[in-house]
């Protein structure tokens, strides 16, 4: 199967189907939530509860001998939850700072995880085998009892999310005076949090633990390089993880069944990737060309400040006079002669140039710093 | 001064992050209207006090009033400048979306902002002169504009008391007479302003009430009267030499 014929298959297929519907719609909340755990940089905090909730799988295996996902995510919740007060925990009692407190609980829960995850492969009976996928994820899994799931929760994030719009944005530009102004900040900050691990945990089966938390960066990450608005900043990214999970899906699926979650992390990845380098207001690409014709035009009006400098010395302001008094010092080269006379500064006779008025008039505003 | 009334009375006030007490047993009464600077060296626990006094810090001990009630009551008599340093500016919003979040505290849960907090908010940006800038995104405004945009908010909180954590760090002598012009215009309209300041060069031009910090109060009162070399020394331990009562 080729992209085309996945393409053509998708709407058919009733797998197909309902695999790139859960990746598209996990990567669309992924998005959206990740725009606010980047923006409180909290980045790292999704990596410390997805590697959190593992324990939580492998227990509510343990307990429940059940296996399918909505018990095992059920416990991925709780020891995310619990992971993520541990950290604030540790953040707020302790001289720990956060990077420590995350590294910390991420490290310890999931050599717990694993630890019980071979405690569970020792065991004698044979319903064990399949819980190691919530490690690296197997979209291929996914149920259509599962994409509802996700649905569902989806359309409560954005619910909450568009419910609490202004507590979300002023608690994360300015927490303290969010605070001075009486609304309850611990409330919005473990609402935000539960958001998040609400979100991490319904993408454990599909991108799992270890990966999960690229999801949730990336397109914000990207999204983040095209706006100055948080509004079109959360949805952009929205869109950039729902098209990373379709396309992440398609090339799998077309190509011999490639691991899906690491290759929707990797079409996330291209998606920074060229917002960094394209975005027209933070780009690296188009942050060059501004700073060369930045350079140039700087180049441009130290020549004609010299020729100002030589004009103002004579009654006629369009005296000629010979090209060879200009050197390479005073910006002057072939083409930025040639640039002047385009721009209508200076006139070229031979082998002289002589000042125009236009160009004598933009050389004195620009000595009082009347040009913007 | 017996028949003024009490903007903020503080009794008994202790602050201590772990062993080391920040405030120490403070009791401070800021009379309505004045315009007060709070002054110390670093680490007086000034800014401690003001963020004690807005609940951000919980105190070991002693109460805080406004008006005679609790804080908690007062909110929206109360307007707050953090220093601009606190925030992260390349967030991705407008100087006009930051001054309408001075809209928030009256408006409340939920409730969207309309006309009639934009209007509020612009208000406040002409008045501090940066309504051309309303849709500049933050992180293109110069530190003095940013503070302008922050002394904005808390205008559009329409506050009795305004607090303001080091309003004049970093901007320059155009901007510090725009702010300072403020403020005298709050005063001038009733209101109380309490400032922590740093240049005690400025502190008889400016203000009109002092408070002498350094973990424990020291002096407070006119600046007529209090701010004299006695009370600079007992609050800096060196001898302080300052022009007053030019």
């Amino acid at each position: 199967m080729n992209i085309q014929e996945y393409f053509e298959l998708v709407w058919t297929d009733y797998t197909l189907r309902t695999i790139t519907l859960g990746t598209a719609v996990l990567g669309a909340i992924c998005g959206m939530l990740g725009s606010f755990a980047v923006l409180r940089k909290q980045s790292l905090l999704g990596d410390a509860i997805s590697h959190a909730a593992l324990p939580g799988i492998a227990l509510a295996f343990l307990i429940t001998g059940a296996k399918d996902s909505g018990t095992l995510l059920l416990g991925a919740l709780v020891s995310g939850v619990i992971g993520t007060f541990w950290i604030r925990g540790i953040t707020s009692k302790t001289h720990l700072k956060s990077d420590t407190a995350l590294g910390l609980i991420l490290s310890i829960f999931f050599g717990f995880g694993m630890l019980l995850l071979t405690f569970i492969q020792k065991q004698p009976n044979a319903n064990q085998a399949g819980l190691d996928k919530y490690l690296f994820g197997q979209a291929a899994t996914l149920m259509e009892s599962d994409v509802r799931l996700m649905i569902i929760v989806t359309g409560i994030s954005l619910f909450v999310m568009l419910l609490f719009w202004k507590e979300f944005k002023i608690l994360l530009f300015d927490a303290d005076y969010t605070k001075t102004l009486g609304f309850n900040t611990k409330f919005i900050d473990v609402l935000i949090t539960f958001l998040i691990v609400l979100a991490i945990v319904l993408g454990l089966q599909t991108v799992g633990v270890v990966l999960m938390s690229a999801i949730l960066l990336a397109p914000a990450a990207a999204a983040r390089q095209w706006t100055n608005n948080l509004g079109t900043m959360v949805l952009l990214a929205a869109v950039f993880g729902a098209f990373s999970g379709v396309f992440g899906t398609a090339i799998s699926a077309s190509q011999n069944n490639l691991s899906t979650g690491p290759v929707i992390v990797l079409v996330a990845g291209v998606f920074v990737l060229l917002s960094f380098i394209f975005s027209h207001k933070r780009g690296l690409l188009f942050r060059e060309i501004r700073f060369r014709k930045n350079r140039t035009d700087l180049k441009l009006m130290k020549t004609l400040q010299f020729m100002y400098g030589i004009a103002q010395e004579h009654e006629n302001i369009s005296h000629p006079h010979a090209i060879r008094i200009l050197n390479n010092f005073h910006g002057f080269t072939k083409s930025s002669l040639k640039k002047l006379e385009k721009e209508g500064w200076i006139a070229i006779e031979g082998q002289q140039w002589a000042m125009t008025p236009k160009g004598y008039k933009q050389a004195e505003e620009m000595y009082n710093q009347k040009t913007t | 001064m017996d028949t003024q009334k009490l903007a903020v009375q503080i009794d008994d006030l202790t602050v201590a992050y772990n062993y080391k007490p920040v405030l120490w047993d403070i009791d401070l009464s800021v009379p309505e209207g004045v315009l007060m600077a709070i002054v110390g060296p670093n680490g007086a626990g000034k800014s401690t006090l003001i963020k004690t006094i807005l609940g951000i810090i919980k105190p070991i001990a002693g109460t805080v009033s406004i008006y005679g009630k609790p804080y908690s009551k007062q909110r929206k008599l109360v307007a707050y400048v953090p220093q601009k340093g606190s925030v992260d500016w390349d967030f991705p919003t407008t100087a006009l979306d930051v001054v309408m979040m001075g809209t928030y505290g009256k408006l409340g849960w939920i409730k969207r902002t309309g006309q009639k907090e934009k209007k509020i908010a612009l208000e406040s940006m002409e008045k501090v002169g940066m309504l051309t800038y309303k849709n500049r995104q933050i992180s293109q405004l110069s530190g003095g504009q940013q503070q302008r945009v922050f002394l904005a908010r808390a205008l559009a909180q329409d506050a009795s008391i305004y607090f303001m954590d080091e309003p004049f760090q970093g901007v320059d002598a155009t901007t510090e007479i725009a702010i300072i012009n403020i403020l005298k215009e709050l005063r001038k309209a009733g209101k109380t302003v309490i400032v922590v300041h740093h240049d005690l060069q400025t502190v008889p031009e400016y203000f009109d009430w002092v408070t002498f910090l350094n973990v424990k109060k020291i002096a407070t009162g006119p600046v007529k009267d209090i701010f004299n070399d006695d009370n600079l020394t007992k609050t800096y331990g060196i001898n302080y030499k300052v022009a007053v009562n030019k």
